[in-house]
């Protein structure tokens, strides 16, 4: 194999990665926080897609799709919280599995029945649509660096955010000592709702971003949520930095793994990492919790 | 009588095939099947206190083995659902080696991960059919004899199956091995200080758990006649959970009214709107919310599933 080429893998692994990281950012962030375990998180992804995808059709424009849908599903996350999640924080694990399995169910459901069973896809803005020469020999689509610049960017806001700001103080407290914070005279509620819908918005970006290149159809989040569970497990429950670092090793690992892997192999690759992570650190890289 | 709900709940479902519709006949064939699953499941979580939500993986090892020892010319069940059960427990022994050296959160997704490791297994099979799956031309023989392509002798085939199991757990769970994996639930490093060595109980617990559905599995296949890997999928695994806390974990009647209840609830639905799921959905919040302890609550004078294991 050339440099080129594996460069070029390099580059997908990597946007593979920093969309993988804005998932596994909302779900660690909500399990470390509220100890909630969200399978409904790859819904949140598929609203973020679908109403992305509508509100292109609307304005015609991809920019102002992308700026109306994140707060969409910011919203839509916030309401979600409210109406259900907000009563399963004190449950065990398993109630909160299967009450966020219901979710799905009916968030798989009504998108079909709102938007139909076909699968959609999100036209790119004419600035974006093409490759650009990264260096002679070697052209990379526009769209996917793109991806990879947000996704850093995101993730450089996010890191600043939990460590640096008045909110993040909170967010952590609130993750070590709920009933402390909360004696403390922040409103623990409204700081989960703030949270969830953080995350929400988060997954919806992902999303979105992966409008243009996947199809937009009903359960297109199952396969991504699986994977940003790895990512959590490998990083370590409730870390963002320990999610960055999994969620980019998953994402080499993954597309490397298609390109120097026979077929067959190639999707094992994935549960050959996490496997041997478990067996050589079972509470992942960056523990945050003890 | 000591035991009566037990013996009515067998008993009634001999009666179903009286009815003389095949329909019902083989919707009720399923539901016992499920009910198979769900036991299996519940003997790791409401006994053994392992949420697993990739239970799924050992249903569809179970339903791949039919498939692929059909394509060479095995059929007798005598062998195949035997071999049915040994590719699950071999399949669950890494599976849950690993799984268990994590346990709450991590426990569930990576359950759910090693699962979907399966599924896409089962995915790319291309000598199954990949993603379409395979037919299955006839069912499974016994020695040479194909009565069992009969709805109604398939039918009671599974019935006793499900009884087998049904009896086999109520003495797993009576038995020593049953209490200690119940006091491992309860506080696994108390059952450690007594002495007992918490791992090797709850893989067993696990492996067993994973045979079981692995016979559930061989039976889907021969009662749908076809092999896919929407067995294996991951929706599969929050069907049978769904099941056992609807019925009432923690109990061995409680997974099989479980079964029953969400199978028939969903062949209702389903008959009014396409959209049923939309009704589902919210209804299983609404159940994990407000009624935990289970249908089998409901009964007269049975004792109450627990809600506390998890």
């Amino acid at each position: 194999m050339d440099a080129t080429l594996l460069l070029m893998q390099g580059l997908n692994g990597l946007q593979l990665g920093v969309m993988l990281f804005l998932m596994a950012a909302g779900l660690t962030l909500v399990f470390g926080v509220m100890n909630l375990i969200n399978l409904s998180h790859g819904s949140l992804y598929m609203m973020g897609a679908y109403l992305a995808a509508s509100l292109q059709q609307q304005t015609g424009s991809f920019l102002w799709a992308i700026l109306l849908a994140v707060p969409a599903t910011l919203a839509v996350g916030m309401v979600v919280e409210v109406v259900t999640l907000r009563k399963l924080y004190d449950r065990d694990h398993l109630d909160q599995v299967l009450a966020t399995y219901g979710l799905i169910l009916f968030f798989n459901e009504l998108v079909r029945m709102v938007w139909g069973p076909q699968a959609r896809f999100m036209a790119l803005p004419e600035a974006l649509s093409h490759s650009v020469v990264l260096f002679p020999g070697m052209r990379y689509p526009a769209y996917r660096l793109v991806i990879i610049g947000v996704g850093l960017g995101v993730g450089g806001l996010l890191f600043w955010l939990i460590h640096h700001t008045r909110l993040g103080m909170l967010i952590r407290a609130g993750a070590s000592n709920r009933e402390m914070v909360n004696a403390l005279g922040v409103n623990i509620k409204v700081l989960y709702t703030v949270v969830f819908g953080l995350g929400a918005a988060l997954a919806g970006l992902a999303g979105m971003m992966a409008g243009p290149i996947l199809s937009i159809e009903v359960g297109m989040g199952e396969p991504v949520l699986i994977l940003a569970f790895i990512v959590v497990v490998i990083g370590g429950i409730g870390s963002i930095k320990g999610a960055f670092v999994a969620a980019v090793l998953v994402g080499l690992v993954d597309t490397f793994g298609r390109v120097l892997l026979p077929a067959g192999v190639s999707s094992m690759s994935i549960c050959i990492l996490m496997a041997g992570m478990l067996c050589w650190r079972p509470k992942g890289l960056f523990p945050a919790h003890g | 009588m000591k035991r009566p709900l037990p013996i009515l709940l067998f008993g009634l479902l001999l009666l179903v095939p009286l009815c003389g519709e095949v329909f019902y006949t083989r919707l009720f064939s399923r539901i016992m099947i499920h009910a198979i699953f769900a036991i299996s499941l519940d003997l790791m979580l409401g006994y053994g206190g392992m949420v697993s939500f990739g239970h799924a993986a050992f249903f569809g090892a179970g339903a791949y083995t039919v498939g692929i020892l059909s394509l060479h010319g095995v059929s007798s069940a005598l062998i195949v659902w035997p071999a049915a059960v040994g590719v699950a427990a071999l399949l669950a022994l890494p599976i849950g080696a690993l799984s268990l050296r994590t346990s709450g959160a991590y426990f569930i997704m990576i359950t759910l991960a090693f699962a979907q490791i399966v599924y896409y297994f089962a995915f790319g099979l291309e000598s199954c059919g990949g993603s379409d799956g395979m037919r299955l031309a006839t069912r499974n023989t016994v020695g040479g004899w194909a009565g069992l392509a009969g709805h109604t002798v398939y039918y009671h085939v599974v019935w006793g199956c499900l009884l087998a199991v049904f009896l086999g757990c109520r003495r797993l769970v009576g038995s020593r091995f049953g209490f200690v994996i119940g006091g491992i639930r309860q506080n696994e490093a108390r059952m450690g200080s007594l002495g007992y060595a918490p791992f090797g109980y709850k893989l067993t617990c696990f492996v067993i758990a994973a045979s079981i559905a692995g016979l559930a599995g061989a039976l889907i296949a021969n009662e749908a006649l076809y092999v896919s890997p929407s067995f294996l999928h991951w929706t599969q695994s929050g069907h049978v959970l769904v099941m056992v806390i609807l019925g009432g974990m923690g109990t061995l009647l409680g997974p099989i009214l479980g079964a029953m209840a969400l199978l028939l609830t969903e062949e209702v639905l389903s008959s009014f709107t396409e959209h049923w799921m939309i009704v589902l959905g919210p209804s299983l919040i609404v159940v994990v919310l407000y009624a935990r302890r289970g249908l089998i609550s409901l009964l007269p004078g049975r004792r109450e599933a627990r809600a506390d294991a998890s």
